[in-house]
């Protein structure tokens, strides 16, 4: 055994195995196995997800795995340290004898080593050595080579090379590589987990204000590297923005504020989005800064960079009418509230609460009426709801502003869904020429109001009778009470409650149907009695109503029949609205990117260096022969000795043409 | 001695500038001319240097590739007719022949298409049965289905801004668009490469992934009416377009390219005793293939390369940083750290043969999978080309 001590002996072969191929390679492709994780495995989702998702126990696994943060989990960040420390291994290792050997002519190659070659050639001259030397030398300048020539003892060689690039190729990709990882890490969120594991931060889960937050929740003014978000309403400030960490965020203070003084959204024809902009105004203690940021136009402030992320609500002020739709006259409560307000509402005893949802001011679609020339149409503000029952249930509802214009009719929609998935189911209420839905209302106060109905019903029993004019028809009192009961049924359970009545109150399915026809005649007059008792109607109270009135009529059946299934006591209808957006910014500090931007600034050249700068060698040795010499060509080219086989064939055989 | 008579003769194998040289350059210019005057107001500072860059790439290519400077003349001139046929109103698609049947985007397309999978038979009709003639004619139809792709391409450029001012957009927007794009880069990089090994052997196999990126593409306007041309989302409103996804397919078509030529060298591998006048006899020596697939590998990791790190520098500017982690991004990586360990075992360690063969078949899943894949299993930023 050599005289090397093993300590001595174990470290070079670490350091070969660090800075080894073979190493490298199995790096590389864990690197990428690594990663196909985070895109399988949606990366930092609320917790809550992922308990659904997988249940508790494999969350719980998972979650100590790190796979809801792959990227900065501790296992990965080892992969891409172990690749950066084997690239710097392996640099260190080569560089030295790269850049030497950038020097080296190997001018004192032995002639028996050129004719092991594949490419070499011999040919006789009538110059003696010297000349054909110096002769050969400035063909292989004249080609792009360096050169230098050597005189031996009854020899002179030339040694020439060119694509030295190549090498510096090696050395650019690689210094690259670790240069843009070590910036990497420095705009990663490594170091905030490290603090986050050692407990000395933690992450804030309530929606509280920031003041109130406590400062294990705070990240430092000075934080060098974050990338934070906030939503800021029109006309307010912010002086703070959030960082999301596991299942909550930490506040990350700014030394400025941010104020946003306009939000615009431009559309499309078709109502896709077309840019986003923000006015903001930076205000720092020693100056102040207006700017303009748009998607792709983010604005650098000193070493922060904010950019257009998303858009919200700012709480636009809503005023709507509650029209409840159980009481026996036209009854509305107004109200006035902004978007993410909450109101109870008082109905029978129990305490429902109203959620404000979202408010739209434009609500684009296709348009699918032919009458209309455009190919998209507006349809308007819209605002969306939810209404839960004190038991934690809740139906989601999306009521437009304005009516919209369907089959030559006007409605107002109001669209319902009991769960987040579904397709909203809309309700048609019937309106008005100036747009409202009173008329229908009216209608629909009367059909609750039993004793106003009992009325109308003893003043029109002919209207009535005649109606039912079939064998054994039953008294007019009796009749009255049939329709008055009738309209309930169908009030509280629509069409298919009358129909089970039916079926269930007959003996057998032929007096079912027969009772189940003649029930609707006597609803239908029951209905139409009622409508026409209407004020608006009195005038024609020969019971003759107008094709118009007669649609009315019927569009407002079709809605109250709706209603049952609409499950909500109220038709909320909005009546004005002060719009208020907020701009939701992204705002982020990166030290690391000059580090990342400066590696690829390398790898670009050092990528076309590498792969498209040819390294080349020749040599030539002359020799006295015969009053003149002799002359040994050969070449290397690393890599691609196809293509060099060719080139060096015509250069060699060249020269030999051209030599006296 | 005389030594510029060396330079001289070695130089005889490269073609001397001639006057159509010149003249083609004097195109060139003019054309970057007229387009950078004429369309000032559409255009950010850093799109008119994009111009200029790519009047000096199409200028240099031009007079190293005459075929290529052949094929952008009749594309000029074929775009060109086009812009005059329409008139400035898009119904004239409707209205005139020559648009109807041949120069609207949309029947280009459908040419490009009919043509490519024409070619793919062609190739492989010469391959089987050794006649030349059919090889010529699979370069041909390949050259033409590349032409027409190109024209529908620019024709569509212009049918975006004829549908409204504000929609118009350079098509390489979503999934249907770059998948024309696909087919024609992948189509020029590959008749590179027959010129530069004069062989059309091979030919059949590149365009098969070709006729199956056209047969996605039908199925994709057919069933989902991809064609039609849509806005552009905010965040895609950005010079960086230009220069990421255009570098992106080149890439791509790189890797398509590499992975045929790794089933043709499979082929020729299992054919040890073949006769002398077999398809397999025909396709190139095994040497040969594998040297086609490293520079194709070559060529396609400088770009891909080239278009993360332009992806990088876009997500900078556009989603507040130059790395997040997106499914796209992250397959992208892997896509490069794939590629990047086969040629460093191939490079350093001087690795070749059946095993890197399947290999690079094998990147083509990967490289599909960043493709498509991620558009249709994954979701992230990149939803532009969601299927």
């Amino acid at each position: 055994m050599p005289a090397t001590s093993l300590p001595r002996f174990a470290a070079r072969r670490f350091f070969r195995f660090i800075s080894s191929m073979d190493l490298a390679i199995a790096l590389l492709v864990a690197l990428a196995l690594a990663s196909v994780i985070g895109t399988v495995l949606k990366q930092n989702e609320p917790y809550q997800n992922y308990i659904v998702k997988f249940g508790p126990f494999w969350h719980g696994v998972f979650e100590r795995m790190g796979l809801y943060d792959v990227y900065s989990s501790p296992w990965f960040l080892f992969i891409l340290a172990f690749l950066i420390v084997s690239t710097s291994v392996c640099l260190c290792r080569n560089a030295p004898r790269i850049l030497a050997a950038l020097r080296q002519y190997q001018e004192d190659m032995e002639e028996w080593r050129l004719i092991s070659l594949p490419n070499h050639s011999r040919c006789q001259t009538a110059l003696p050595p010297d000349e054909a030397a110096d002769a050969v030398a400035a063909c292989f300048r004249r080609l792009g080579f360096r050169t230098r020539s050597k005189q031996q003892a009854g020899k002179i060689t030339v040694a020439a090379m060119k694509g030295a690039g190549n090498r510096l190729g090696y050395l650019f990709t690689h210094l690259a590589v670790v240069i843009i990882c070590i910036g990497g890490l420095m705009d990663s969120n490594a170091p905030l987990k490290l603090r986050h594991l050692r407990g000395e931060l933690q992450a804030e889960t309530r929606s509280i204000p920031i003041s109130e937050i406590p400062e294990r929740s705070k990240l430092p003014v000075d934080n060098p590297s974050f990338r934070a978000n906030v939503l800021i309403p029109e006309g307010r400030a912010a002086r703070a923005a959030f960082v999301n960490l596991k299942d909550g965020y930490l506040v990350q203070p700014l030394p400025f504020a941010i104020r946003l003084k306009d939000f615009r959204v431009e559309h499309y024809a078709n109502g896709q989005p077309k840019s986003f902009e923000s006015d903001l105004i930076i205000r720092a203690a020693s100056e102040t800064l207006e700017q303009t940021i748009a998607v792709n136009h983010p604005l650098r402030y000193r070493d922060y960079a904010i950019y257009q992320a998303s858009f919200g609500d700012g709480g636009s002020k809503l005023r709507f009418k509650l029209h409840d739709l159980t009481a026996p006259a036209p009854r509305a409560n107004e109200q006035t509230a902004t978007v993410d307000q909450t109101l109870p509402l008082q109905h029978d005893g129990e305490t429902r609460r109203l959620e404000l949802v979202e408010f739209r001011k434009h609500n684009i679609f296709e348009n699918d009426d032919p009458a209309l020339e455009k190919k998209f149409r507006d349809y308007g503000p819209s605002v969306s709801f939810k209404l839960r029952h004190p038991d934690g249930r809740a139906r989601e509802y999306l009521n437009y502003m304005h009516p919209i214009m369907l089959e030559g009719r006007e409605f107002l929609l109001s669209g319902m869904r009991s769960a987040p998935g579904e397709e909203f189911e809309y309700l048609h209420l019937p309106a008005d020429d100036d747009g409202s839905p009173a008329r229908f209302l009216r209608f629909l106060a009367l059909l609750n109001d039993e004793q106003t109905l009992r009325r109308i019903y003893a003043d029109n029993q002919e209207a009535l009778v005649s109606a039912e004019a079939g064998d054994g028809a039953p008294s007019r009192q009796a009749l009255s009470a049939v329709a008055l009961r009738l309209i309930k049924l169908f009030r509280d359970g629509g069409f298919p409650t009358l129909r089970e009545t039916m079926a269930a109150s007959g003996p057998d399915a032929a007096t079912a149907q027969t009772l189940s026809a003649a029930s609707m005649k006597i609803l239908w007059f029951g209905l139409q009695q009622a409508f026409l008792a209407l004020p608006e109607n009195q005038g024609n109270a020969g019971g003759e109503l107008s094709e118009q009135a007669l649609r009315f009529l019927q569009d407002s059946i079709v809605a109250v029949a709706a209603l049952p299934e609409y499950g909500s006591p109220y038709y909320l209808q909005l009546t004005d609205f002060e719009h208020v957006e907020a701009t939701g910014l992204q705002i982020t500090r990166s030290p690391g990117i000059k580090w990342v931007y400066g590696g690829f600034a390398m790898l670009i050249p050092g990528v076309f260096l590498l792969l498209y700068m040819p390294r080349l060698r020749l040599w030539a040795v002359a020799k006295p022969k015969e009053g003149g010499s002799e002359l040994l060509m050969a070449g290397v080219r690393v890599r691609h000795a196809r293509d060099f086989h060719r080139y060096f064939a015509q250069v060699s055989d060249t020269i030999k043409r051209l030599l006296p | 001695m005389n030594t510029k008579t060396l330079a001289q003769a070695l130089e005889q194998t490269k073609r001397r500038l001639q006057l159509v040289d010149g003249l083609w350059l004097a195109l060139v210019l003019f054309a970057l001319v007229f387009l950078s005057l004429n369309n000032r107001q559409f255009m950010e500072q850093s799109e008119l240097i994009i111009l200029i860059a790519l009047a000096i790439a199409l200028g240099y290519a031009g007079i190293a590739w005459t075929e290529l400077r052949r094929l952008l003349l009749v594309v000029a001139l074929l775009a060109l007719t086009a812009y005059w046929l329409y008139d400035a109103n898009l119904a004239r698609a409707e209205e005139r022949f020559l648009l109807r049947y041949f120069l609207a985007s949309q029947s280009a397309i459908a040419w490009m298409s009919l043509l490519f999978v024409l070619a793919t038979a062609a190739y492989f009709l010469a391959l089987f049965t050794g006649s030349a003639f059919a090889g010529a004619t699979g370069s041909g139809l390949t050259w033409a289905a590349t032409g027409l792709g190109l024209t529908g391409l620019l024709t569509r450029w212009r049918e975006s801004y004829l549908l409204s001012p504000d929609t118009g957009h350079i098509p390489i927007s979503n999934l249907y668009e770059v998948f024309i794009l696909f087919c024609i880069a992948t189509a020029l990089i590959y008749l590179y490469y027959e010129r530069a090994y004069r062989t059309r052997a091979l030919g059949g196999f590149v365009l098969l992934i070709i006729s199956a990126a056209v047969g996605f593409l039908l199925w994709y306007s057919l069933s989902r009416g991809a064609h039609e041309i849509q806005p552009l989302v905010p965040a895609l409103k950005s010079y960086w377009m230009k220069l990421h996804v255009p570098a992106n397919f080149v890439g791509y078509g790189c890797f398509s390219i590499a992975a045929m030529l790794g089933v043709a060298y499979l082929f020729k591998g299992s054919a040890a005793g073949a006769g002398g006048n077999s398809a397999l006899a025909r396709l190139p020596e095994r040497a040969d293939i594998d040297d086609m697939m490293y520079k194709a590998i070559a060529l396609g990791f400088a770009f891909f390369t080239i278009a993360t790190i332009l992806g990088a520098l876009w997500a900078a500017e556009a989603w507040g940083g130059y790395w997040s982690w997106d499914p796209k991004e992250t397959w992208a990586l892997i896509v490069w750290l794939n590629y990047a360990a086969w040629l460093h075992l191939r490079m350093s360690r001087g690795w070749r043969g059946a095993l890197m063969a399947v290999w690079a078949i094998a990147g083509l899943f990967v490289t599909l999978f960043a493709f498509l894949g991620v558009n249709m299993f994954l979701s992230g930023l990149h939803s532009y080309g969601e299927l």
